[in-house]
């Protein structure tokens, strides 16, 4: 690992002061960061160490909205009673992404900002990168690999797949994000964080140098209580999704007053699927009106050769969370 | 007859002993020695003294910046129990307990850790050597092959049951995923944990 200078932030403000120059990046919980840092995809000449910030630790579950400090942790948070019963697609999303070690120390702030899997970014043997090395190009469009790569939302300078799980359940269900930097403090919709490849995949948020997350705040709708998150991987624990499906829905009677679907390890960002979620509304939720909202949310899928398995495994995904949301629902009548 | 060579019997001339006592630090030598030893070690620019209680007692030690907490444990300190695997955060050989929580050392900076403490599996045994139950089960379950893998499966293991995450096979199948090992060793591993967390209840 390449060597760098380490100081203890004692202020928020100090903090993204700080940070705000070239070369300096935050840390807290690390386990992305340091991991990166060792296989040399990134290389930070100084980190700003945030852990010791105690107001963005900690979080709240109110009537009106969850709120998260940034600094609360993956496992403490998917474990917690409240979250699961307010909405059970945030706690799944949480405890199913990587192990028990990782999550005791994995922040959420982090989580929602964690880099690509992809593994040509990760693999600094590949000179092609766009995202690693601007303008080198991108192994996987070049005749690679790409089982791995996004089927929507890619670009020509890059397919590199979003690989959270927390993140479809906050989009599905309209979470902010609060910042702290240079120039004061904003809230940010969380569907507006992160950046389309486009030709700058470089770029992945809107957020400034020095910006940095301080809570997520998620505000309570009835569709969060029948919620679950789905996810499908090539083995049964500790892996990343092939494709995944955070859901919610709000029942009227027989017929769905609102839906909420959103996709995991088939986009480049995190992605809402409103098309889906808008053939659901008004009808019974049926195995059959299920399986239509999944054709629905890969119908402007876009992939490469090796990905193209994503469209059938991600529209079962999102069918058979469905399924399951429906089945939790009738289980409390 | 046992077949250990007779001058591996010796105390204090193990195979690990010996491996320890090549290495930088020998733990063997006390806490103080082993501080004024890694005062000495070379010292990049940007090198500190930080303080961990490791094991229930407080040491000292300088390291990088870039030091993770698995190679101060092992490096500075000579706490080789702590394996390093895959070095990724994948494998789960480097997991000890961080202030209560089990975490991969590896992915840990030990600046990071400044004033927290750490249980590894030295700590476990009690002072007498009485092995730790979960020690004792997987050693009666026979919950390791190369053994490699086994500090960190253990301290996740007492982990798991800790975390209330060993109510069945299943959920310590899950809770036990952040330890990889290749050898087959799971079945026993699942029947080490039932047998502790049963133990437990008793």
């Amino acid at each position: 690992m390449k060597s760098f200078t380490y100081t203890k932030a004692d202020s928020l403000p100090a903090a993204s002061d700080a940070a705000a120059t070239a070369g300096t990046r935050i840390i807290a919980g690390g386990t992305t960061m340091v991991d990166l840092m060792k296989i040399g995809v990134i290389g930070p000449d100084a980190l700003v160490d945030i852990t010791g910030l105690d107001a963005l630790d900690g979080y709240e579950v109110t009537a009106d909205q969850l709120r998260f400090g940034a600094l609360s942790k993956m496992g403490t948070v998917g474990a917690d009673a409240q979250v699961v019963e307010a909405c059970p697609a945030l706690s799944e999303s949480l405890w199913k992404a990587a192990s028990p070690q990782l999550r005791n120390a994995a922040t959420l702030g982090g989580n929602i900002l964690q880099h690509t899997r992809c593994p040509y970014f990760r693999d600094t043997a590949y000179a092609q990168c766009n995202k690693r090395t601007p303008g080198s190009g991108c192994a996987a469009l070049s005749g690679g690999e790409t089982t791995l790569h996004a089927i929507l939302g890619g670009s020509s300078a890059c397919v590199a797949m979003y690989p959270g799980d927390f993140a479809q359940a906050l989009i599905a269900f309209d979470a902010v994000v609060e910042t702290r930097g240079p120039g004061g403090t904003r809230t940010i919709p969380f569907a507006d964080l992160h950046l389309l490849p486009a030709d700058t995949p470089q770029t992945e948020t809107v957020l400034e140098p020095g910006e940095i997350v301080t809570a997520i705040v998620v505000p309570i709708i009835p569709a969060m209580a029948n919620s679950t998150y789905l996810k499908a991987r090539d083995r049964e624990s500790y892996a990343f999704a092939s494709a995944s499906a955070a859901v919610g829905i709000e029942m009227d009677g027989e017929t769905v007053r609102d839906a909420r679907i959103a996709l995991g390890g088939v986009a480049s960002v995190p992605w809402r699927a409103k098309a889906a979620e808008d053939s659901l509304k008004g009808k019974p939720l049926t195995e059959e009106a299920a399986r239509e909202a999944g054709r629905i949310a890969f119908e402007d899928a876009e992939p490469l050769e090796g990905s193209a398995y994503k469209i059938a495994l991600g529209a079962d995904v999102v069918a058979g969370a469905l399924m399951e949301v429906k089945s939790r629902i009738g289980g409390q009548n | 007859m046992s077949k250990v060579p007779p001058d591996l019997r010796r105390p204090g001339v193990s195979r690990r002993g010996f491996l320890q006592g090549s290495s930088v630090v020998a733990g063997s030598l006390g806490m103080a020695v082993g501080a004024a030893q890694a005062q000495e070690a070379p010292a990049s620019a940007d090198a500190r003294t930080i303080t961990l209680t490791v094991n229930g007692k407080a040491r000292h030690l300088s390291v990088e910046p870039r030091t993770t907490l698995v190679e101060a444990l092992r490096d500075t300190l000579g706490l080789t129990g702590t394996k390093i695997g895959c070095n990724q955060g994948q494998c789960g050989a480097c997991t000890v307990l961080l202030d209560g929580t089990r975490v991969n050392s590896c992915l840990t900076l030990a600046v990071m850790a400044e004033g927290s403490e750490v249980v590894t599996v030295e700590g476990l045994a009690d002072p007498t050597g009485d092995l730790h139950p979960m020690q004792t089960a997987f050693a009666e379950n026979d919950a390791f092959q190369c053994g490699y893998c086994t500090p960190g499966q253990i301290l996740s293991a007492i982990a798991c049951i800790d975390e209330g995450h060993a109510t069945d096979a299943a959920e310590i199948r899950e809770y036990m995923s952040g330890n990889l090992c290749r050898c087959g060793a799971y079945l026993n591993i699942v029947a080490a944990v039932e047998q502790v967390r049963d133990a437990q209840k008793g």
